[in-house]
């Protein structure tokens, strides 16, 4: 398989065939917790692809120059969750003093996101799978993607739900669940992809 | 029951605030880890260790750490934890470890640990925090636990990894696979729900926790849950008419 091919290949497995909230989990929190509405679903989609496309080539160039070159691979945990902390606080920084009107969106989810398991997993699998650098970002914006495309579905959903008359009993979270769980059968039959 | 006894708070993170169908927190590896009973003991007994652990370090370390950097200090106790249980259950246990995989490593950012070091144990004394972060972490072990053997009995008709006869034959086992996780854990959720509104109503006295009417709705995205309780809706507010800068 030459490298475009693969390339398209890690695009398309992680957005549709293995999406990260549908069908490997991670990132449930945010996904449960700010899909009320669609524009807030869309800030924090794009939070969430600026800041995880970062972590993962920063943590692919400092598990392939610093981590595995010394034989200290087994502190990826604890390296990896800091890099993460002190990258998203950069970015906040960062961001307020140069680039206010992106700030303005996206301001208030970057906080959330040190605790995102989604940052912390992908950028764990790009080690376990053994990706180079490339292969890392490319994997790390693909599942970003996958997120922002699965939050923002359920945004819509949840939006046109407001106006349905549900049941008392699973009115409000269990509902949500519910709906994930339909999300998560449609995306099931992206496995006829692999 | 007098608070802040070892007991008391066994039975609280048991019963009262279970983490998981109460509070709706760590539920990634609620989801993600229970396709069998044994799976989601093995997950939620690591969780337990790495809690309570953490809990009696930061209770022992909360007059030291600053206030200013008390998060990176708490991410980098609970890592060391994650870490080493991490390596005995590559050691000791591999079988486990291979199914669990990528989940083991991601304990460190189970929102219920966070929760729980930053509501309870930078607080209080380090034989509370201790038994807090056990009741918690039996708490979670049992609800997934729960979900696991549900999961595993109806979508591959086993019990503990024990096949029933020719069962798996017929049973859906969509329930093993991703959509089956949230069915599973939404009708439990309800259930439970309904259970403490008919027991609270019997009794007339409100909820033991402050997510009612939609338990986290707004802010089971973040980790602080334990410590703020919904003003994140409060602060975006406030972000968005430009007063917090």
């Amino acid at each position: 398989m030459n490298s475009q091919s693969s390339i398209i290949y890690i695009m398309v497995f992680s957005i549709l065939i293995n999406n990260v909230v549908l069908s490997q989990f991670l990132g449930i929190c945010p996904f449960l917790g700010v899909s009320n509405k669609v524009e807030t679903a869309a800030g924090m989609g794009g939070a969430v692809i600026f800041v995880i496309t970062i972590a993962s080539a920063i943590a692919a160039v400092i598990y392939q120059f610093i981590l595995e070159p010394f034989g200290l691979s087994y502190l990826n945990t604890i390296v990896f969750i800091l890099v993460i902390a002190a990258l998203v606080q950069l970015v906040e920084m960062f961001l307020k003093k140069s680039i206010p009107s992106l700030y303005k969106a996206l301001g208030v989810y970057l906080p959330l996101i040190t605790t995102n398991c989604a940052v912390l997993g992908v950028v764990l699998l790009n080690v376990q799978n053994g990706f180079n650098i490339l292969q890392s970002i490319v994997n790390g914006f693909a599942t970003a993607c996958g997120f922002a495309i699965s939050l923002i579905i359920m945004a819509g959903l949840r939006e046109k739900m407001e106006y349905n008359d549900i049941a008392k009993p699973v009115k409000g979270m269990p509902f949500t669940m519910f709906t994930a769980s339909l999300m998560a059968i449609a995306f099931c039959g992206f496995a006829v992809l692999k | 029951m007098k608070p802040n006894t070892p007991i008391e708070r066994l039975f609280n993170g048991i019963v009262k605030e279970n983490p998981t169908l109460v509070i709706i927190l760590g539920m990634c590896p609620t989801l993600a880890v229970t396709t069998s009973a044994m799976n989601g003991i093995g997950m939620g007994l690591s969780t337990t260790a790495v809690l309570a652990l953490a809990n009696l370090f930061i209770s022992l370390l909360r007059k030291i750490i600053p206030d200013e950097v008390r998060i990176p200090a708490f991410i980098v106790v609970i890592a060391s934890f994650v870490t080493m249980v991490d390596m005995l259950m590559d050691a000791y246990t591999p079988d486990l470890y291979k199914q669990l995989g990528i989940y083991i490593p991601l304990i460190v950012v189970n929102c219920i640990i966070f929760g729980r070091a930053e509501a309870y144990a930078s607080k209080n004394g380090p034989i509370e925090s201790l038994f807090d972060g056990i009741g918690m972490g039996l708490g979670f072990t049992c609800s997934i636990t729960v979900i696991g053997f549900i999961r595993e009995f109806i979508g591959a008709g086993s019990v503990f990894g024990h096949q029933i006869g020719n069962l798996p034959d017929y049973m859906p086992s969509i329930f093993v696979m991703a959509p089956g996780a949230f069915m599973v854990l939404a009708t439990l959720i309800v259930i439970r729900a309904n259970i403490i509104n008919h027991i609270e109503a019997k009794k007339g006295c409100r909820l033991p926790v402050e997510h009612t009417d939609e338990p986290g709705a707004q802010c089971s995205g973040c980790a602080f849950i334990g410590s703020c309780a919904g003003k994140f809706a409060k602060y975006e507010a406030e972000f968005k008419e430009g007063k917090k800068s």
